[in-house]
């Protein structure tokens, strides 16, 4: 009776047993490495704006601090998107008839807000309060990167749960002294760890427990 | 759906508007800015109105050019728009069937201020995109995310409660009490907390309608100039003004100055729900009209002839909290006040008695009468059985408490009773010690006599132009006035309703009315305490308020109610401590107008008892019909408000129908019994038989319910059901008691015939087993008990050492929130419960899932009857159908059952996904994103106090209830498990606070919602770990015990024993 | 030629009937077996049958869509009964999962002969049950598509499941099984689908049955390597058969509600599990060897050893049950009492009175050997036992949440349409396997059968 299959099936046999293995924990590990790419968290995406407001600009060359249009960011949860108003103090002014100003100048006039695109999105059963962080000396570059080289504003961090809980799980190598938390160029010393100890001794800056309680984020 | 981002537009688009006409209160800081916009706003109020079209028109124009869902652009196109039919009968709750899982919880921060995101997004689920839409120019005051608080007015009928109203960037989202306020003292009741709800019911009238055609506002002024003209020309002749009771002295002023205008016209004020009793009896006491207030807190002895005191009537919530000041007990050596209750059904304040009787109406007269005799005024009266020994045992109790006792009478009593009680709190001298009189705070019109005389007018066809300011008489005037025809000969009527109701139907004209949180306006507490009423928001569609209305006929058509409210104030100011302009902030801020409290007057007693004419007591053989409000729609009005429809009735825990209440011996001769369906069972679903209920040449078909300590013989038609026309969530629910009620007997009506039908009805039944099995689970004792043995509570108490777990104990270094629940003084009044749906976003699930069990309230009341296992048929099955002797009159508990928030918590031990954890502080955290839905954790919870969303609960459509979401909870959708979290949104945000000061929590500085709206003072929460505080004080009490103790869960809800302060010589009686 | 038959003189073959009827070959075995798959035309019985299951696998598929569109709501469960059919079927069907293994794995081991025609199609069955248990706990969850919580993998979330649950150890414990069984079943399979592959006709037979048969050559070689690894397996698989169940029932153990919180359940459970395993097993065997002519291979002796497993099993179960009760008075506990009361008493009594009926008082039955050799009553008394634990399963699961500690909220349950168009469903996914299996695999063991032959010779020749 003839064969079957071709001497070869052995070897592909074989093979495939394996690659079977192989794949599956390769298409396990991709899922892994996908889900912590850029693609998934938005990082180092910036969007399209209708202004192209530059942080760069403002902050980097103009030296504008965080607080001038970010007010509410030491008193509330949210920092606050500058109202129309606060782009006017100044541009009615300066660059009072640039072009690429015209979006701004409209809203003003015709008392409608201009539409910015969000791009630190973080999930909507997160409760994240900006002051707490500010007022225990956590920086704003420490999350949203050195904003002040940012023409366009994009997202520096994974802003993912498990980034959020390596600084719960240890405040230390992040909290800077509180006169710092606006400064962009501040950079974490090389004795961090134990500077960053008497910080959070200092600042009364809860335990990891309460820090890491589910509650503390999620309501 | 139909988009109402244009009608909210005028709110978010110009804030600034609505912030003109708001002041913070001092605690949400800052009463220099609202001077600031206080300035602005009294000259610039005039044009508000006219802005505001502008405006409108400006914001449609733009909406025309954006992309997005748009129905209409105009009036007339809204007109003949189907979309806006279907918006009128909008679906509520709605159970939409797409399965969506992106909580989108804060669409409106990201919308804030801006109505154009909305118009496109309304439609689409959550964008890949989001949009950040920010002010123009951010309203000063106003920072994002922090919640600001203003003070202001709930006008109820007669009744008023002082609010303080919690609002996001513009949005009113939860109401508080006023602790400055007489009537709320810090605290609210159920109605008060779902008003809420009223405000962004979708079902709301939202236009001007003539004939069923959407009018603008400017053509009624033109019509209601013509119509004015005409009523001039007869002097008013032919004008007639039907109101319900007010106690807003601008609108009594407005109404007065149009009397003078048209010195022809009539005013007519009817309220269904309101009795003549208090007023007839006071003229017949003192020749003349009085209110009467009562000082509960300084009586030791209080009698109350069938009235509901501490849950209903004006100043009810005040009392509730003076009377259970009076029942705090720190130790067995401190006293208790005593009430006795006699009444035909049992009411909260009847169920919370330390003595309670059940008589038929008709007898409270008999039995008010001998009391009286026994105190020597009148020839007194024979009383028989049980209510004989009672008269002369509270007769003695009352003396010996002379000055210091007090005597209700009920609402719904005829005058003598009122008469008697005024005599024999003057035989008593208690006048001026625990009650005092004061003129009448809400006019003092003849209710039945006002529609009577409206009637006849009207059928004399005497009346051309009716002006009906709220109200619904078509629904409820008396039977045999027959309403509607006597409406169809008026030539002109309009009405001014919420919703285009079965009055309205009637009328040609119809103007949607403005709710409370959206006009000016003001109203007096029950002790005379004024209040200025300022909304929290711009009204959300075409609506106005009486005020508006009655300015439409005067000689200032077109004056914002604004105006009205400050002219008349500037006027009253004159007699004030304070100038409206020096005072004027300060009232806004503060709620009340110092000087304003109704002084007492002294009413001389000119009554003599035995002129009263021999009492009609029913035959006792015969069934004795009585009306009552619904303890949660009321007269109807509430019928469309899911929060109360779902809300368990406090005594009958039924929800969504109202049923004829019988007695437990009715029932079994008449052999009712229920039958518990397997769906839902004890815990949702019970049948019931239907019944033909004949009653004054009229029928109408009712389930009935048996109901453990109701008079015999006396059945129970509860008033508010049967709507026609009410909206979607209140329309043909239950059955419409007000057909079978006429003008002679408005509360009590004999000579009807109760007959089955043979049919059967369900009920949802939140819960039928009222036997506690002899477990530990509320732990009660008399007071004499209490001193004998002030550790009754652990008697049985079988709690492990806390060693006993294979789990280590956690440690808890810094806060341990716990909450204390004090049974004794808890009176079932269900305020906590709405309070608590308010504030979390809890969704309505409707009456077909709660026959399934699957209602969603996160505190529940449990009631419980005592003292009935130890009947002479043996133990009860607790079943109320079985009839038993011990169900005449059980002693009656109630129970509120938040989560427990247990240190060894069976929950968190089976999660799967660690979905529900323990918090370093205690609480068992419950993580809506993580949970999975396995119900593991509920079937493992001892307490059953976890609700899980069997299906998609939670509204994601409706637009006006996007807007009423409290933005600090997430709004959780379909497959997810929730609970009670000790309001842990409100403890992070005090936390936060704290520690940006670098300080720790002040003890009372966290208030959860079930703690604030209590009236009774009856839930305390606080961190357990801080000695001094003052819920480590109660839980360091002998009474506090936690339930079910020996499954050692260790809660962190522990509850002080139930103590009453029943009379020893009646106790052995 | 023809087959001369060996004398049966001695005398334990005739006190016991054969675990192979007489007057077989290598030959006619294999024929007889293969031909069930290669030759036989599809009856109109199986036609019939298969298209009837098929249909009622389609309505499985429509209920649970319907489930993911609108909710758990549609289904009879609420608060306090968290747990309605869903859970009931899943423990069942792992019940139903336990014949198989133990048959092949555990009698393998303990040499039991007689296992030899029935292990194969009892592994089958073993599959298919695990499969459609293990489809419950997926569906019964609030969402699904989250259920993948349930595994340990590293998260963005940077947390992982709570191992203390018993739903975790379930996960584990179940899929193992599952895995373990299907290569236990696979191995054994191989030296049957080299038949297969060597007497098909049609190519595309010989290609899949080729590529399945992994290039089985009967080698020596081979031949060692089989038995070595079928009696690892073997070796693996036993403590797994003991395993699943006492996991499944630490569900219940080690909660705290009465009626759960038992320590008699493991053994109970597992006892319970072979029960309505070899029950299922007779139910399918019954069928089977009068459909395709099997009873020379399917003999009485098996049907009498299996009836008498149950008998024994059923034992064990009664003495769980009554172990519920005297723990309940012995321990006083006022909760188990009052579960104990409710079981005689409560609104869910029938149900009890019913499953002691089908669990206790139908199976002594068994004591007498007239009902063990007659093949309609152990069909029938399968059918009965199957329901019976199923019913056990209900009186565990729902009964005791009705009624636990607070008399507040109490409640009942009654399922839908939903609940009962899911399990049949199942049911009906259950049976169409075994339908495409009886059809694509050979139902017993060639190879092995073919070693009963030899040895039924040998004992010829003595």
């Amino acid at each position: 009776m003839a064969q079957i299959f071709h001497r070869s099936a052995n070897l592909i046999a074989r093979f495939s047993v394996l690659a079977l293995v192989v794949l599956a924990n390769l298409a396990l590990a991709g899922v892994l490495v996908v889900a912590r790419s850029p693609y998934i968290t938005n990082e180092r995406v910036s969007r399209v704006q209708p202004v192209q407001f530059s942080h760069k600009h403002h902050v980097g060359d103009d030296g504008i601090d965080c607080r001038y249009c970010h007010n509410s960011v030491e008193t509330s949860a949210y920092a606050g998107i500058p109202p129309t108003k606060t782009c006017m103090n100044c541009h009615s002014v300066l660059f009072n008839n640039a072009p690429y100003l015209e979006p701004v100048r409209e809203s003003y006039r015709s008392d409608q807000s201009i539409e910015w695109v969000k791009v630190h999105r973080l999930a909507d059963y997160v409760y994240f309060n900006h002051s707490i962080h500010i007022n225990k000396g956590i920086g704003c570059s420490t999350c949203h990167g050195s904003v002040d080289e940012m023409p366009l504003i994009f997202q520096a961090s994974p802003l993912n749960m498990q980034w959020c809980l390596d600084c719960h799980r240890d405040p230390a190598k992040n909290v800077r002294p509180k006169d710092q938390v606006f400064n962009m160029e501040w950079k974490a010393p090389a004795n961090q760890e134990e500077i960053g100890k008497k910080l959070v001794a200092e600042y009364k800056i809860r335990t990891v427990n309460e820090l890491t309680s589910c509650s503390t984020c999620h309501r | 759906m139909l988009d109402l981002s244009s009608l909210t537009d005028d709110m978010n688009d110009q804030p600034n508007e609505n912030k003109l006409r708001i002041l913070p209160v001092s605690q949400a800081g800052d009463a220099a800015q609202g001077h600031d916009h206080h300035e602005h706003d009294d000259h610039e109020e005039a044009q508000v109105e006219r802005e505001h079209r502008l405006d409108l028109a400006a914001v449609r124009e733009k909406l025309r050019e954006k992309s997005g869902k748009q129905y209409w652009r105009t009036l007339e196109e809204l007109a003949d728009d189907p979309h806006f039919e279907d918006l009128l009968h909008r679906e509520f709750p709605r159970h939409a069937s797409e399965w969506d899982d992106a909580v989108d919880r804060r669409d409106f921060l990201k919308l804030m201020g801006a109505s154009l995101a909305l118009a496109g997004m309304a439609g689409c689920g959550r964008p890949d995109i989001d949009h950040i839409v920010p002010y123009v120019k951010q309203p000063d005051g106003l920072i994002l995310g922090r919640p600001n608080f203003y003070a202001t007015a709930m006008p109820f009928g007669a009744a008023t409660v002082g609010v303080l109203v919690e609002s996001h960037e513009g949005r009113p989202t939860k109401i508080e009490g006023n602790p400055d306020h007489p009537s709320s003292l810090g605290a609210t009741s159920a109605l008060v907390q779902a008003s809420i709800l009223n405000l962004y019911d979708p079902d709301r009238s939202q236009t001007v309608q003539q004939a069923g055609e959407i009018r603008s506002w400017s053509a009624f002024l033109d019509a209601a100039h013509d119509l004015a003209t005409n009523v001039k020309a007869t002097n008013g002749a032919g004008f007639g003004i039907l109101s319900g009771a007010t106690t807003s002295p601008t609108l009594t002023a407005q109404i007065q100055n149009l009397l003078k205008l048209y010195p022809e016209a009539k005013w007519y004020q009817w309220e269904p729900a309101a009795g003549d009793g208090a007023r007839e009896g006071a003229m017949l006491a003192f020749g003349r009209n009085v209110n009467t207030v009562y000082e509960v807190s300084k009586a030791n002895v209080i009698v109350s002839l069938d009235s509901d005191f501490l849950a209903s009537g004006p100043g009810h919530i005040a009392y509730a909290k003076q009377f259970s000041r009076r029942r705090r007990l720190n130790g067995p050596s401190d006293t208790m006040n005593r009430l006795y209750v006699v009444e035909p059904t049992p009411s909260v304040t009847g169920s919370s008695a330390d003595h309670r009787l059940p008589l038929r109406s008709s007898d409270v007269e008999l039995f008010a009468r001998a009391l009286a005799g026994k105190l020597g005024i009148g020839s007194g009266a024979t009383l028989s059985g049980e209510a004989a020994n009672w008269v002369d045992i509270v007769a003695k109790d009352l003396q010996n408490e002379r000055g210091a006792s007090l005597v209700v009478a009920g609402e719904y009593q005829p005058a003598a009773v009122h008469a008697l009680a005024h005599a024999i709190n003057a035989a008593l001298g208690n006048v001026g010690k625990t009650l005092y009189y004061t003129e009448p705070i809400a006019g003092d019109a003849g209710n039945l006599d006002a529609i009577r005389n409206l009637c006849v007018e009207m059928d004399h066809g005497k009346v051309d132009l009716l002006l009906i300011l709220g109200g619904n008489p078509v629904y409820n005037a008396p039977h045999d006035f027959d309403f509607v025809n006597k409406l169809k000969r008026v030539s002109t009527a309009i009405h001014l309703s919420p919703y285009f109701d079965e009055t309205s139907a009637y009328c040609q004209w119809h103007v949607a009315e403005s709710h409370f949180l959206e006009t000016w306006s003001d109203a007096r507490a029950h002790d005379g305490t004024a209040s200025i009423v300022q909304p929290l928001i711009s009204p959300l569609y075409y609506t106005r308020s009486a005020h508006d209305l009655i300015a439409a006929f005067s000689d200032k058509p077109g004056m914002p109610a604004y105006d009205a409210v400050r002219a008349y104030w500037t006027d009253a100011s004159s007699h004030l401590p304070s100038s409206i302009d020096v005072g004027w902030r300060k009232w806004l801020n503060d709620g009340v107008i110092p000087g304003t409290k109704a002084a007492p007057i002294n009413a001389e007693l000119k009554f003599n008892a035995s002129s009263l004419p021999a009492v009609q007591s029913a035959p006792a053989d015969q069934i004795e019909f009585i009306f009552r409000p619904d303890p949660n729609v009321y007269d109807g009005r509430f019928a469309n408000n899911g929060w109360l429809q779902e809300l368990p009735r406090p005594v009958t825990k039924l929800t969504w129908d109202n049923a004829a209440l019988i007695s437990p011996k009715l029932a079994q001769q008449r052999d009712f019994a229920h039958k518990v369906q397997s769906r839902g069972g004890e815990h949702g679903q019970v049948r019931v038989p239907l019944v033909d209920i004949e009653l004054n040449q009229s029928k109408v078909t009712a389930a009935v319910w048996t109901l453990p300590g109701q008079a015999e013989n006396t059945v129970v038609l509860p008033l508010g059901y049967g709507r026609m026309r009410a909206g979607y969530t209140g329309t043909d629910k239950g059955f419409n008691a007000y057909v079978v009620r006429t003008s002679n007997a408005l509360w009590a009506a004999t000579g009807g015939k109760m007959t089955a039908t043979g049919d059967s009805y369900p009920l949802a039944c939140t819960q039928y087993h009222f036997n506690m099995e002899g477990r530990q689970i509320l732990s009660n004792a008399t007071l004499s008990e209490y001193q004998k043995n002030p550790n009754f509570a652990h008697e049985h108490d079988e709690t492990p050492p806390k060693e006993d777990s294979l789990y280590k104990a956690f440690a808890y270094p810094g806060y341990a929130w716990g909450m204390a629940i004090d049974l004794t003084k808890c009176n079932g009044c269900n305020a906590c419960v709405v309070a608590c749906q308010s504030e979390n976003n809890i969704p309505v699930v409707g009456k077909d899932q709660v026959m399934r069990g699957r209602e969603m309230h996160w505190i529940r009341i449990d009631r419980y009857y005592t003292h009935t296992e130890s009947a002479t048929s043996g133990k009860t099955t607790g079943d109320p159908s079985e009839y038993n002797p011990t169900l005449d009159n059980p002693p009656t508990f109630f129970q509120p059952v938040p989560c427990q928030q247990c240190e060894n918590a069976p929950c968190e031990q089976v999660c799967p996904v660690g979905a529900t954890v323990h918090s370093a502080e205690g609480l068992n955290d419950m993580v809506y994103n993580r949970c999975i839905g396995t119900r593991y954790c509920s079937n493992n919870c001892p307490y059953k106090v976890r609700r899980f969303n069997f299906l998609r609960f939670q509204d994601w459509d409706t637009p006006q209830l996007k807007l009423m979401r409290n933005p600090e909870v997430t709004v959780r959708s379909r497959g997810v498990m929730e609970k009670c979290t000790y309001c842990v949104q409100r403890i992070n945000n005090v936390r936060i606070d704290a520690e940006k000061q670098n300080r720790t929590i002040r003890d009372g500085e966290i208030v959860t919602a079930c703690e604030s709206a209590c009236p009774s003072e009856a839930i305390v929460f606080g961190n357990a770990n801080d000695p001094n505080s003052q819920v480590a004080k109660l839980k360091a009490q002998q009474r506090n015990y936690s339930i079910l103790g020996e499954l050692n869960s260790r809660p962190r809800t522990t509850y002080l024993a139930a103590v009453r302060n029943p009379n020893p010589e009646l106790e052995k009686a | 030629m023809s087959v001369t038959q060996p004398p049966l003189n001695s005398p334990d073959i005739r006190r016991l009937d054969p675990v192979l009827e007489p007057g077989h070959t290598y030959a006619s075995v294999t024929d007889k077996i293969a031909a069930v798959v290669l030759t036989r035309p599809l009856g109109i019985g199986w036609l019939a049958g298969f298209t009837l299951t098929f249909t009622i696998v389609m309505v499985l598929f429509i209920s649970i869509a319907w489930l993911v569109i609108k909710g758990v709501g549609i289904w009879g469960i609420n608060i306090p009964i968290g747990w309605g059919f869903a859970i009931v079927n899943f423990v069942w069907w792992i019940g139903i999962g336990h014949a198989g293994t133990l048959i092949s794995a555990i009698l393998f081991l303990l040499n039991q002969k007689w296992r030899t025609s029935i292990n194969r199609f009892a592994e089958a069955m073993t599959l298919f049950a695990v499969a459609c248990a293990g489809l419950f706990p997926l569906i019964h969850t609030g969402r699904p598509w989250m259920a993948y919580y349930m595994f340990p993998y590293p998260s963005t979330m940077g947390i992982w499941p709570q191992f203390r649950s018993p739903l975790i150890w379930d996960v584990f414990a179940v899929s193992t099984y599952g895995t373990v069984s299907l290569l236990f079943w696979f191995v054994g399979l191989l030296p049957d689908l080299a038949t297969l592959r060597d007497r098909a006709k049609s190519r595309y037979q010989q290609v899949i049955y080729g590529i399945l048969s992994m290039g089985w050559r009967n080698s020596a070689r081979h031949w060692h390597r089989y038995q070595s690894a079928y009696l690892l397996l073997a070796g693996l698989a036993t403590p797994l058969v003991l395993s699943v169940h006492t996991v499944v029932s630490f569900d219940f153990a080690v909660a705290i509600v009465p009626g759960w919180h038992t320590t008699i359940f493991p053994p109970y459970f597992v006892a319970g599990a072979i029960y309505s395993g070899f029950a299922m097993v007779l139910t399918l065997a019954i069928p089977l060897r009068k459909a395709y002519g099997l009873e020379d291979f399917i003999t009485m002796r098996h049907l009498d050893n299996m009836a008498k497993v149950m008998l024994a099993t059923g034992l064990i179960v009664a003495y769980g049950y009554f172990i519920e009760f005297f723990m309940a008075f012995y321990s006083g506990n006022k909760f188990d009492v009052f579960l104990a009361e409710q079981r005689l008493h409560g609104p869910y009594s029938h149900f009890y009175y019913a499953l002691i009926l089908c669990n206790i008082l139908t199976p002594q039955l068994l004591w007498f050997e007239k009902v063990r050799r007659n093949v309609l009553a152990l069909f029938l008394m399968s059918l009965v036992i199957n329901t019976g634990m199923w019913l056990e399963r209900f009186v565990i699961v729902v009964i005791s949440l009705t009624r636990d500690f607070m008399p507040s909220a109490w409640g009942r349950y009654s399922p839908t349409f939903w609940d009962y168009s899911t399990f049949i469903g199942t049911l009906g996914l259950f049976v169409m396997l075994i339908f495409l299996f009886v059809r694509g695999l050979p139902a017993i063991a060639i190879a092995e059968m073919r070693e009963l032959v030899h040895e039924s010779h040998e004992k010829g020749q003595k």
